[in-house]
């Protein structure tokens, strides 16, 4: 626990302080940039973010979080720099507690806290009914010993737990602040920090409380800050003073003099909102969000800034958000729950019925037999004997439900995350991550997963774009042939190409083409032009801090990925200013002039830049959509049109994003007029929009086509593998995106989650409810047309009861379909009546793709699934915009090893790598579940066949609540005879291994229809018990009933019987664990067989005689052990006990497997007759696409960066090495870090 | 966790710290005997278990009905003796009665003499921890801590030796056995020593020390029911007398059910009994002091001899054979289904 809890808060910091620093420079800018584009882009964004956002505020109203209640503040005041004034109102200070309990008030509170969970509670109560002496049946030791274990060992776990947040707090809460006091900057710790002090950061500190920025080092008083831990966005925000106090500087005096007073609203959880005002000097001031600094977030590229503190510690806003984490629970929890209510009702009815044996007893017997056993003190009639031996029989029947299970069930959990941890097929060398069980209670979930929802940008694909294969007038290069001509498939050992002869070449970039560089060499015009081309037309911002080392920022990864690809042939893109490119083109430095940018939207769907090149042409770069770009291609273009276009074809055929790009050599005059009437265009004030695009498509006509690129969105290794895997395992999956609908398509294409062989793919789109209605119902229509019935049982279902939310049945589609829905649909589809369709129809297809999705609605399909169907739900996702539908889902996982960690941090497991996801499922999820519910049958029986032998003993022994076994076995039996075998089969058992269970993720699905544990099963386990039960008590009872020794003595009293009873009970369940056991490592027969000697050992040492003669009270059997068991017929009858309760049950597990083979049974047989064959090649074989659809271009569906760089707005101070003519003889040796 | 054996050949220090080991038993590769349910072993299984069961079945039947017993039930055989101890303030009245049966038959071997209660139950919890184990190991104990209530003193703080309900129940029947030999009566010479397990005569009942038994259990009172207090109990044999009379002994080991039986005396084998009990007359001699008819119990007397498996009693053998028979059957059944499965598999597979 603690090296787990160790490991992650080592990750954590690491994470927040290293992973940074190297980015900074570049995140500034993109800060900056950002802050500039929401001016700009805002309008094409509005309409959509309006509306989710409204549904997000209506959504919040009812936050899925722990809300504390914070009514007693209605509104906050304070006084900048004055304490006393703003001690008034008792704010929280700035020190945090996370820890629950202290040195003194661990005891009471943890206990308090342990008898809270059911089981412990009954325990108390049972130790209580044992104190009472008429009723107590049992010796006080048989629930102390093992509640005082279990008690123990939650205890520890809890206190190592909290000392180790004793340990964190302090650390949070002794961090160094430099605070304003009496005019000179002092340091202070944390958590002496007080709302309405002034404190002073630095660059990278931490924000130490929620501030109002006063000023900065920055001009305009800017502070950058990143805020990865709040919302797990890695890009720099920026924060901006309010004038007034940006006055303030850093003037010491001018700080301590500030009185400003500030009204705000109470502390609240709102990230994004914040309303207050600042009155100071009579004026009043509105103060909102952007003037906030929140506590979490760090200072970046920002020297100082100042900062008056308005929320302190637990009134800030990430401690307001870091409410507790919903605690998950699984299915098979929950079924025990019930189950555990059920046996307390069985309980309750044995009780019930020896109880009232026992009053007919006592009537009609043991009234008599007062001459020799006069009632107990107080009892004075049969009925009330009755009501006592009720309860003693409550106490001795208590091992039905014993508290050993639920710590048998951690400890197995535990176990089997920690193979998690170890596994080395889960570990990804690359970036060091071993996989993670951050929750240890979920395991055998993994086991039941119908849904898988999946994040697509970092979870499906790398986020890497990929200048994977190009077409150059009328030529195909990227690909790679052998001698014969035959294509080679590429893979890690493929040569690449070498770009040494270009020292600003991005290391990182792959190509194995040598073609193509052959013809750069060579100087081809065609192929020149193309990397200009790709090296001019694009909006991406170069970042060179040190020389060589040169980092692109571009808005879209596509287009990076292209200026990557020029960069590495030779035409290296420099530097930029409003009005010029540096572009190093085969080491020779040009600087072109940026007349024009024509930029990108969803119409155009191209860009263009107009440029001067040194030598004075003036020429149209563009690259656009295929199918955009072809109507704008002069006629002469035609054959390379075609030549193109199959090349197109190809590349689309490989799902390879691909765009046309082309050019155009201008007239001089032509395009000064040109110039002219944009500009005038462009300062036009009505119609702006229009007039420019008219201009565009002017100036964007026969265009001389220059060639193709394709661009690789990288998959994850093994994803198209892996969801085929999935799929085969009968589970759903549905990804949900923010990306938009072509690119998402395209990933559902390139992954096979698509793919053309589907009958169907519905795409819902709808505006209007009305609309994704009908849309949604055609769909369904189509899959199954008597859905529509009055006769489906559905629909029937729902007109018997009408309104509860309730479970739909899963729904067989007449094909396999595929399912399509953009954000806006998905907002209606998931309101009030909708909900029901969207669920119906989306859940009969195989796959559904939600793309442009926000947060909440990742959270909100999660939610659906898990209302409507019975099923068990898994969440994936790597970013901070999964959290949400990583917390909703029963089991959330995080892809670690990325920079934000906030999804692995609210996540119960995390790995590196989608592809072992199948492994986490398949293999450790089944193994997980079968053991947990191999587990509970074993120990459900083992408790029946213990405790039911009493039952049957008071029908012979007046219904006295005597006891059949010896009160120490009592004890023993679940802590030390039989806990070892079952925890070993539990942690051990396989029944094929992983490499089968890969093979035929068939296997998979008996997990998910909760085939090996459910109420059935558990009534099965109950017979059996009972069963067992029986022989254990009648066929001793019968062997030694009116017989003797062999030696004459009597052999039937009573500690003879206790003991051959439970050594035949011992035996039997020793046998039974040694049936289900189906993997017998060294490991389990040590257990197996060390628990029964260490039954004989411990039962011949308790009867010894030393033992009786020190504690003659505790152990009265003395003697029995070596008098019964030298008995032939002991053992006869021992034998034959074993032979009745253990050999029914394999010839009926042996005939069942026979006459009604489980489908899983039937894999499991081919898996026997495979294994008797050489094992199969494992599967490599990659899956080609067959699809001939051609898809999308590669830009981001924002507006591009043009304006603003035509503006210059964004522009840093210069580099100093962009203009230098030549590259730096050393300048090679720099590691470069490119896109 | 012990068995951390690589696999393949370390890599040298430069291994990533947090790639987890490749230790068989972290990587859940452990050796292991993977046994299946196969048509072999479930067939042989059947097929040995029940040839086993039947065998030894055989066996136990055949050497159950080789054991003589007789058994005469004298509960009401005394009629007027029952009825005496019906009233318990004749405690003191002695009352004989005596039973008579013919043997046909000598009875050769060890012959045993067992007296039996029907309905008494001895397993009964609040009868089963009534006693005070420490006492009877001779300690000087406070028996108000023990179960023993209300068997524990007399009012006037005597306190009882031994306590509880289980001595103070202890069956006071003497009975003596006597051979009709041509109308001259000979007492069967029988043993009443060990009876009782070594453990408990050694080991679980001990006299408290001192110079005689009499002095030792000053200041205890015998139980209400008893006729002589415990340092009586047998008069002629030190060894048998006080906490560590076999009678007593025997008595204290409660039995498992209400119907039970417990060695009483054994014949010893001198004289006209060298070789068992020869066949003629007999007669029980009973002194009835321990009434039963009050709670409905009943006492026999069993003369018994024994074999290696025990008493007269047929269950063992019955049961063995058939669990022997039934698990045969089965696997001649489970064959058939086997059988006409495969029968079907390659009619179909064709």
């Amino acid at each position: 626990m603690h090296r787990q809890w160790k490991k992650r808060q080592v990750s954590w910091e690491e994470d927040r302080n290293v992973a940074q620093l190297y980015r900074d420079g570049v995140r500034k800018a993109k800060a900056q940039l950002e802050m500039n584009l929401k001016r700009d882009a805002k309008n094409a964004k509005k309409g959509f973010y309006r509306y989710v956002n409204q549904k997000r505020t209506v959504s919040e109203s009812v936050p899925p979080r722990d809300e504390r209640d914070w009514q007693t503040e209605e509104e906050r005041q304070l006084q900048a720099n004055n304490r006393d004034f703003n001690l008034q109102f008792e704010y929280a200070n700035n020190s945090i507690k996370t820890s629950k309990y202290n040195f003194f008030t661990f005891l009471p509170l943890n206990l308090f806290e342990q008898f809270q969970r059911i089981a412990n509670a009954y325990f108390l109560f049972l130790l209580i009914l044992q104190l009472i002496p008429q009723i107590s049946s049992l010796a006080w030791f048989t629930t102390v010993v093992p509640l005082v274990l279990v008690l123990a060992v939650s205890g520890v776990k809890d206190a190592i737990d909290d000392f180790n947040r004793h340990k964190s707090d302090k650390h949070v809460n002794n961090r160094p602040v430099q605070v304003l006091i009496n005019g000179m900057l002092k340091d202070e710790k944390w958590m002496n920090v007080q709302v309405g002090d002034i404190i002073k950061l630095e660059n990278n500190n931490f924000v130490t409380a929620d501030l109002l920025l006063l000023s900065s080092s920055e001009p305009h008083s800017l502070t950058y800050i990143e805020t990865a831990e709040l919302d797990g966005e890695t890009n720099l925000k920026v924060k901006q003073a309010l004038t007034v106090t940006a006055e303030l500087g850093e003037d010491l005096q001018k700080l301590t003099e500030f009185n400003g007073e500030v009204k705000c609203e109470a502390p609240n959880n709102k990230l994004d909102k914040f309303t207050g005002t600042l009155t100071l000097r009579g004026e009043k001031y509105a103060l909102d969000n952007e003037k906030m600094l929140l506590r979490g977030c760090t200072i970046r590229n920002t020297e100082w800034c100042f900062g008056l503190v308005i929320y302190a510690g637990p009134d800030t806003k990430l401690m307001q958000n870091s409410g507790k984490t919903t605690f998950k629970r699984t299915s098979i929890d929950r079924l025990m729950n019930v189950l555990v209510l059920v046996i307390f009702a069985f309980l309750a009815l044995m009780c019930l019925i020896l109880a009232i044996g026992n009053g007919i007893w006592e009537h009609d017997k043991g009234y008599y037999f007062q001459v020799y056993l006069p009632w107990a003190e107080g009892v004075n009639s049969a009925s009330y004997s009755g009501f006592l031996m009720f309860w003693s029989y409550v106490i001795i029947l208590n091992t039905v439900v014993p508290i050993s299970l639920y710590v048998s069930v951690e400890i197995i959990r535990l176990g089997n995350s920690f193979y998690i941890d170890w596994d080395r097929k889960m570990y990804y060398p690359f970036n060091d991550t071993p996989a993670q069980a951050r929750t240890t209670t979920l395991n055998e979930e993994l086991g039941q997963i119908k849904y898988i929802f999946s994040d697509k940008t970092g979870t499906l694909t790398q986020n890497i774009m990929c200048f994977n294969k190009c077409s150059i007038n009328g030529k195909s290069y990227g690909d790679v042939y052998d001698m014969s001509g035959q294509r080679i498939e590429i893979n890690e050992n493929t040569e690449k190409v070498d770009f040494s002869y270009n020292p600003l070449a991005d290391p990182k970039f792959a190509f194995y083409d040598h073609s193509l560089v052959e013809s750069v060499k060579l100087g081809d015009v065609p192929t020149h032009r193309f990397f200009r081309l790709l090296s001019l037309c694009h909006t991406v911002m170069p970042e060179e801090k040190k020389e060589g080392n040169l980092m692109y920022q571009a808005q879209s990864p596509d287009e990076g990925a292209l200026v990557t690809a020029a960069r590495n042939f030779g035409f290296v893109f420099r530097a930029r200013t409003p009005e010029t490119i540096t572009v190093v083109e085969m080491g020779e430095t040009k600087i072109y002039k940026l007349l024009a940018i024509l930029d990108f939207n969803n119409v155009r769907k191209r860009m263009s830049v107009i440029v001067r090149s040194p030598e004075g042409d003036l020429t149209l770069y563009c690259k656009g959509a295929d199918t955009i770009l072809y109507e704008l291609l002069h006629s002469s273009c035609d054959s390379l049109k075609e030549e193109t276009t199959e090349h197109l074809n190809e590349f689309a055929g490989e799902a390879l994003r691909t765009l046309v790009v082309a050019y155009k050599n201008l007239d001089e005059d032509y395009f000064q007029d040109w110039i002219r009437r944009h500009h005038e265009a462009s300062t036009a004030l009505e119609g702006r929009e229009d007039k420019l695009s008219e201009l565009y498509e002017e100036i964007e006509k026969d265009l001389m086509l220059l060639g193709a690129t394709a661009i690789e969105d990288k998959l994850q290794d093994g994803v198209p593998q892996t969801i085929e895997t999935l799929a085969k395992a009968n589970i759903k999956i549905w990804v949900l995106t923010g990306d938009k609908q072509e690119t998402a398509m395209n990933i559902g294409y390139s992954c096979n989650l698509l793919n053309d062989d589907m009958d169907d793919v519905f795409v819902i789109e709808g505006h209007t409810s009305d609309d994704v209605l009908n849309e949604l119902r055609n769909a369904r229509k189509k899959m199954k047309p008597d859905s529509f019935l009055d006769s489906d049982e559905i629909n029937i279902q729902f007109e018997k009861s009408s309104k509860k939310p309730q479970i739909i049945p899963d729904e067989q589609a007449n094909g396999v379909y595929g399912l399509v829905i953009t954000g806006h649909s998905l907002a209606y589809a998931l309101e009030g009546n909708l909900e029901l369709e969207l669920v119906r129809t989306a859940c009969m297809c195989k796959v559904v793709i939600c793309c442009r999705v926000t947060p909440l609605q990742k959270a909100q399909v999660v939610e659906l699934v898990k209302k409507y169907k019975k099923a068990v739900t898994l969440a994936i996702g790597d970013g901070a915009n999964d959290v949400s539908m990583i917390k909703t889902a029963h089991i959330g996982v995080g892809i670690s090893g990325q920079e934000g960690m906030q999804a692995v941090l609210s996540s119960d497991f995390s790995f590196a790598q989608f592809r072992y996801l199948q492994r986490l499922l398949l293999v450790h999820g089944r193994w997980s579940y079968i053991r947990m519910c191999k587990f509970l049958k074993y120990f459900f029986y083992k408790n029946f066949a213990f405790t039911l032998v009493h039952f049957w003993y008071g029908f012979f022994s007046g219904f006295s609540a005597q006891t059949v076994y010896d009160e120490w076995f009592i004890t023993l039996y679940n802590l030390v005879y039989t806990s070892l075998p079952v925890l070993g089969m539990s942690l051990f058992d396989q029944d094929v291994d992983d490499r089968w269970s890969m093979l035929f993720p068939q296997l998979y699905v008996p997990g998910q229809q909760n085939l090996y544990f459910n109420k059935m099963v558990f009534v099965k386990c109950m017979l059996q018990g009972i069963y067992s039960s029986l022989i254990l008590f009648f066929i001793p009872y019968g062997a030694m009933y009116n017989t003797m020794r062999s030696d004459g003595k009597a052999i039937a009293d009573y500690q003879s019987f206790a003991l051959m009873v439970q050594t035949c009970l011992l035996i039997v369940v020793s046998v039974q664990i040694g049936l289900d056991t189906s993997y017998w490592t060294v490991v389990n027969q040590f257990f197996i067989w060390g628990s029964l000697s260490v039954y004989f050992a411990i039962t011949f040492t308790m009867y010894s005689d030393g033992m009786y003669l020190i504690f003659t009270a505790s152990f009265p059997f003395v003697g029995t052990a070596r008098n019964t068991l030298s008995q032939p017929n002991v053992w006869l009858a021992i034998f034959l006990s074993i032979t009745l309760c253990v050999l029914p049950v394999v010839g009926f597990r042996f005939l069942k497997a026979q006459l009604k083979p489980t489908p899983s049974d039937k894999v499991l047989l081919k898996i026997k007759e495979a294994k008797k064959r050489p094992p199969p090649p494992s599967p490599k074989r990659r899956l080609r696409r067959t699809s001939t659809r051609r898809s999308g271009y590669a830009f981001s569906h924002q507006h591009g960066f043009g304006a603003l760089i035509m503006s210059g707005r964004n522009m840093r101070p210069k580099s100093p090495f962009a203009t230098t003519g030549t590259f730096s003889p050393n300048s090679d040796k720099y590691k470069h870090k490119g896109l | 966790m012990k068995n951390k054996t690589s696999f393949l050949p370390q890599e040298g220090e430069a291994r990533p710290s947090r790639c987890p080991d490749n230790s068989a038993f972290k990587q859940q590769k452990l050796p292991a005997w993977k046994p299946q349910l196969t048509i072999a072993s479930v067939l042989s299984s059947f097929f040995l278990i029940g040839a086993f069961c039947l065998s030894v079945g055989v066996c136990l039947i055949l050497s159950a009905n080789s054991v003589r017993e007789i058994q005469i039930d004298y509960s009401d055989k005394c009629s007027d003796c029952s009825k005496l101890r019906e009233n318990s303030s004749n405690w003191n009245k002695e009352c004989q009665c005596s039973v008579n049966f013919t043997l046909k038959e000598d009875i050769v071997g060890d012959v045993f003499m067992y007296y039996g209660l029907q309905n008494f139950y001895q397993n009964h919890r609040r009868y089963v921890i009534s006693r005070s184990d420490a006492q009877l190991l001779g300690r000087n104990v406070n028996i108000q801590k023990s179960y023993c209530a209300p068997f524990t003193t007399y009012r006037n703080g005597t306190p009882m030796a031994p306590c509880g309900a289980i001595a103070n129940s202890m069956f006071n029947d003497s009975i003596d056995l006597f051979y009709n030999l041509n109308s001259s009566v000979i007492q069967v010479p029988l043993l009443k020593t060990g009876n009782s397990w070594w453990t408990d005569k050694n080991v679980k009942f001990r006299n408290p020390k001192s110079y005689n038994l009499s002095s030792a259990f000053a200041g205890t009172a015998r139980p209400p029911y008893w006729q002589k207090p415990v340092y009586l109990l047998d008069e002629e044999d030190e060894r048998n007398n006080g906490y560590v009379n076999d009678d007593f002994i025997i008595w204290m080991r409660v039995s498992a059910f209400a119907t039970f039986r417990n060695l009483y005396r054994r014949v010893r084998h001198i004289r006209q009994f060298t070789d068992g009990l020869p066949a003629g007359n007999y007669t029980f001699h009973i002194s009835y002091n321990f009434p039963v008819t009050k709670f409905k119990g009943r006492k026999r007397v069993i003369l018994s001899t024994v074999v290696w498996s025990g008493g007269s009693n047929p269950f063992l053998g019955i049961a063995y054979v058939v669990t022997g028979t039934a698990a045969t059957l089965t696997g001649f059944v489970i064959t058939a289904i086997h059988l006409k499965l495969r029968k079907k598999k390659t009619y179909f597979q064709k």
